[in-house]
């Protein structure tokens, strides 16, 4: 007697722990998302990399403020950690949901390939935004910005801040991410084909986008390379970790950094001048022209065709371009952070 | 809780019977399914939980043999390293021209030798904890994809190669059959054998087994290595899922396997546990976590439920059993 | 009485000599490293590396008493960024906090969330990798929760916070000053108090602890509130280092920390550790990692020589400890 006594105890406690679950569940769905009386609501969903990025947070939040702008429906999701697998399980629920877009940030350029095609055969329309999925996977992607661009403006910049002479290395994240690496391409490119005699890059290393690892990549650059003048880091944490160095080490105006960067995170690098300038995008307007390309594609304005138009709100119109065999819509160049605006940035992501 | 008949035979009474942990563990899914279906009008669709089973079962290959390592008191952390690594050694073998059904092959042989590497470093060295072998292995395996695959993917699969995690045999996935199928063959296995019953008896007591004159360390290593196995299988169905591999896959697999089990009832003391509870603990997780994304949880508290969820499983048997000692106790002192 | 002097001595001397191994291997390594680039053995590489070897060093003190109570703690990386954020974002709300302030808050919210965990382990009788496996969920959970997605960058932090970790004295680095202050305390709670060996006593032997009067129960507790407090001090210490608070600060780190106990011959069988080992197996982990890069080792190498290290102290451990019972056993008989 006394054992089924224990027993409905604990059921009840068990059951009292899905009951407080039932009421997040119900706070959170409420907040993430919003539905509208619209007749014809569409759902869109945007999938990013992982949770807990204020990058991808400015990204959804555009995303979102453009769905429910025309009056549909948002579902913004991310996974814990920024894997494969964890995006996969999301693409599956939202294909269980029967969501009318899906905008990916990929975390891996090829792997997402199968998942996304039975989205698709689900009549549901796919494209990635920020960081590519391969062409067989999405309709069309959404550039931040041109890596060609990217890649030049970095190592002029970087020559300008060092005077024309002197050795720089850069800074990457992990060694396979795509974006990374096409811009290093792109560096490396420039710096053959200009009139850089006296430039010469180092080395690339990798800090994984993890702060510890990039802090200890940082110093071993500046242990290897004494007379490195400039170190490029095409990736938020790499910057900011050799800000944070190039601050500590009192080596500010004798190494510079520059590259992409985060506004809020980059700040005190910017204005203490252990960065000159730097590059990025706004995420806010990647997913605000990543909702409209969504929208377009469901109202069936376009298919992710070459050569198709379309207007996206505030932004303007904007125009399906190539991108090797597949296509693209490109946001625009990237805009240049440096003390005379930071002030008025750093707050707003 | 239920004990190995091995040891202890009591009467059949129905009431203890249907308070086994299985039996609270079946109403438990079948509250959560109510649960998740009252919330999503799109959860009760076959194709859709089909769908959902398709995507959570992979690492559910790893859980039997993981079961068995748990019973007899050990444990295997090194598991997803070996999905890693066998998976990367079928890519890049295939991509060097070796036919799809060898390369398959030799990531079932590569996760078997990582699984026997495994169990012969435990018995040889007894003195080490089985977790302190593993968490070493783990870095070495891993290590070891990194050489190979320097951070790239690899992929280009034959077509009929995704077929096996995409593909569907009248409505059922495929990979639900084959997880049938082991499921079917592990619990035989462990209820219906002498090697199940040796493996209980390692988990009661290591030593009084090796004194009977069972081979002990035989069994461990064979264990090990089906550990090593199934691993690879997880590996094969993670690559056809993705149809490409990278070095850093399936990161943080060992810690869902062995939550998977434990809530399922396996004691980690060893020695106890019933492999239906593991399968339905696998299902339990598996849905609960397609409900809660059907209706856009989000994923931090999702790991909170799941943390919660796993300390609960083992909290309630230990529970019962300071309540029953307790009353134990002021029987006595009555 | 002659015979156990004689024990004592030769179990001292076994410690003495796997250090001295451990230590002469040190050597060996940086000779090599020194050889491979001259940069190694300069002022401000050493620099470097014990500023970024000191909050590794800290959180392995916690975890060696954990690992000597027979437990394991995973749940230290997500206790760190739990506190971490938490500090963070109270800093940055009240930028004339004073720091020491700051670093007492996140050692209480450290210390809480360990005592759950000690309560779960000790008094519901939870296997702690597994209690350890669940909170840390749970707290992963609460981090990205209570950060709300974002960061916290350095310029919402106040200078005196990013000061504790840049600040320096007497030319030594703020970081490396705590850590040696905390292995003093440690190394005197450890040896000479009557708490301190009691941490042994229930490590070794808890059934025989228990009779001779130590309270098992608040023994265990107390180790993983310290663990706790620790790796909440090991929060504020990473933010301040890093200028940044992020959800998923320190994932993973707790293989690390292990694997420097590890290395320190901190045996998993519980009852072993010294406080002089794990400064010897964090500075070999902190050697690793600030020269690999430095020698130029592709990083794809860098995860499977760690492995294989481990792998290889780990079992010349056992070798040698076997092979001096051997030694002890053939004198007794003489």
């Amino acid at each position: 007697m006394k054992k089924v006594l224990v027993m409905v105890l604990a059921l009840s406690l068990v059951l009292s722990l899905f009951a407080g679950c039932n009421k997040d569940d119900a706070e959170v769905t409420d907040k993430e998302v919003t539905t509208t009386e619209k007749e014809d609501a569409q759902v869109h969903a945007f999938i990013f990399k992982n949770t807990g990025n204020p990058y991808g947070e400015k990204q959804m939040e555009g995303f979102r403020e453009a769905i429910e702008k025309e009056g549909h429906t948002a579902i913004l999701k991310a996974p814990e950690n920024p894997t494969v697998e964890d995006q996969i399980v999301i693409i599956n629920e939202l294909i269980g949901q029967g969501v009318d877009s899906i905008s990916i940030t990929g975390n891996d350029f090829d792997a997402l390939q199968p998942a996304l095609e039975a989205a698709m055969d689900a009549g549901i329309k796919v494209l990635s935004a920020d960081s590519a999925v391969n062409p067989a996977s999405r309709m069309t992607h959404i550039n931040q910005a041109d890596p060609e661009l990217i890649g030049r403006v970095e190592v002029q910049a970087a020559v300008e801040m060092i005077g024309g002479s002197g050795q720089i290395a850069v800074l990457s994240a992990t060694s396979q991410a795509s974006n990374q690496n096409l811009w290093i391409e792109w560096m490396k490119t420039e710096l053959e084909e200009g009139d850089y005699a006296d430039v010469e890059l180092v080395e690339v290393v990798y800090g994984d986008d993890l702060r510890d690892k990039s802090v200890a990549e940082t110093e071993a650059l500046l242990q290897k390379y004494p007379d490195l003048k400039c170190i490029i880091a095409p990736t938020t944490v790499g910057i900011a970790a050799a800000g944070k160095v190039i601050t500590d080490k009192g080596l500010i105006g004798e190494v510079m950094v520059t590259g992409l960067g985060l506004p809020s995170e980059m700040a005190e690098y910017i204005e203490n001048g252990a960065c000159p300038w730097m590059y990025l995008w706004n995420p806010l307007d990647v997913g605000y022209l990543s909702g409209y390309t969504a929208m377009a594609l469901v109202d069936g304005t376009i298919t992710g065709a070459l050569g198709d138009t379309f207007s996206a709100g505030k932004l303007g119109d904007f125009e399906v371009i190539a991108d090797g065999e597949a296509t693209q819509v490109m946001l625009g160049a990237p805009y240049k952070f440096e003390p005379s605006n930071i002030e008025e940035w750093k707050t707003v992501y | 809780m239920e004990k190995p008949k091995v040891l202890t035979h009591k009467e059949f009474s129905s009431v203890r019977y249907f308070l086994q942990w299985e039996w609270i563990l079946l109403i438990i899914f079948i509250l959560v399914n109510i649960m998740n279906a009252s919330f999503s009008d799109n959860y009760l669709k076959f194709d859709g939980l089909m769908r959902a089973s398709m995507i959570f079962l992979d690492k559910g290959f790893i859980v039997f043999p993981m079961a068995l390592v748990i019973i007899m008191g050990d444990i295997d952390i090194s598991v997803s390293s070996t999905v890693a690594l066998s998976s990367v050694v079928m890519a890049t073998v295939y991509n060097a021209g070796v036919p799809m059904g060898l390369a398959i092959l030799i990531c079932l042989g590569v996760g078997a030798l990582c699984g026997l590497i495994n169990g012969i470093l435990v018995v040889k060295f007894k003195e080490l904890a089985a977790v302190i072998i593993t968490l070493s292995t783990m870095t070495l395996y891993r290590g070891i994809a990194y050489i190979i695959l320097k951070n790239q993917s690899a992929g280009g699969f034959p077509k009929w190669f995704s077929e096996l995690s995409w593909g569907f045999a009248w409505k059922i996935p495929y990979i639900l059959i084959v997880f049938v199928f082991f499921a079917a063959i592990f619990t035989l296995v462990l209820h219906k054998t002498n090697f199940g019953r040796y493996v209980f008896a390692i988990g009661n007591n290591d030593i009084a087994t090796r004194f009977s004159g069972i081979n002990v360390d035989h069994i461990k290593i064979i264990v090990f290595t089906l550990v090593g196995v199934m691993a690879s299988i997880c590996a094969i169905f993670l690559s056809a899922k993705m149809m490409s591999t990278r070095p850093n896959v399936a990161s943080g697999y060992e810690l869902d396997v062995i939550a998977m089990v434990v809530l399922g009832g396996i004691s980690t003391a060893g020695g106890k546990g019933k492999m239906i509870g593991v399968i339905t603990a696998v299902f339990l997780l598996g849905f609960l976590q397609y409900g809660l994304g059907l209706i856009n949880v989000q994923s931090q508290i999702i790991i909170i439920i799941t943390g919660l969820l796993l300390i609960l499983a083992v909290a309630i048997p230990n529970i019962q059993e300071m309540i029953k000692n307790f009353n134990k106790k002021r029987e006595v002192n009555l | 009485m002659d015979k156990v002097k004689e024990k004592v001595s030769i179990s001292e001397m076994f410690s003495k000599f796997r250090e001295l191994g451990m230590v002469l291997f040190i050597i060996a390594l940086i000779i090599f490293i020194q050889f491979r680039n001259s940069n190694f053995l300069t002022l401000e590489n050493i620099d470097d590396l014990i500023t970024n070897a000191a909050i590794l060093s800290i959180l392995a003190i916690g975890m060696m008493m954990v690992i000597i109570t027979r437990g394991i703690d995973l749940s230290i990386g997500a206790t760190l960024a739990l506190s971490g954020m938490s500090t963070a974002l109270m800093v940055s709300a009240n930028q004339n906090m004073h720091p020491v302030l700051a670093l007492l808050m996140g050692t209480v919210v450290g210390m809480i969330a360990g005592g759950i965990i000690g309560l779960l382990i000790a008094k519901l009788n939870i296997l702690p990798i597994i209690a350890t496996l669940g909170m840390m969920n749970v707290y992963r959970g609460f981090t990205f929760i209570i950060g709300d997605g974002g960061w916290v960058s350095a310029y919402q932090m106040p200078d005196s916070f990013v000061g504790i970790a840049t600040s320096s004295f007497l030319k030594v680095n703020t970081l490396v000053w705590i850590a040696i202050i905390l292995y003093i305390i440690a190394y005197y709670f450890l040896n000479h108090t009557r708490l301190g060996r009691q941490v042994y006593a229930v490590g070794s032997n808890p059934g025989s602890a228990r009779i001779s009067g130590v309270n098992n129960d608040f023994i265990i507790f107390m180790v993983y509130s310290i663990m706790g407090a620790l790796a909440g001090l090991c929060g504020v210490l990473w933010v301040s280092k890093f200028a940044s608070a992020q959800g998923d600060t320190a994932t993973g780190y707790e293989l690390s920390v292990i694997a420097a106990c590890v290395l320190g011959g901190v045996s998993m069988a519980g009852g072993v550790g010294k406080v002089s080992g794990i400064i010897i197996g964090v500075l070999l982990l902190g050697i690793l990692q600030n020269a690999l890069p430095l020698i130029n080792v592709s990083v794809f190498w860098q995860l499977a020589i760690q492995g294989a290290i481990i792998l290889f102290a780990v079992l010349s451990n056992v070798l040698i400890k076997r092979n001096s019972d051997k030694k002890n056993l053939a004198r007794r008989v003489l």
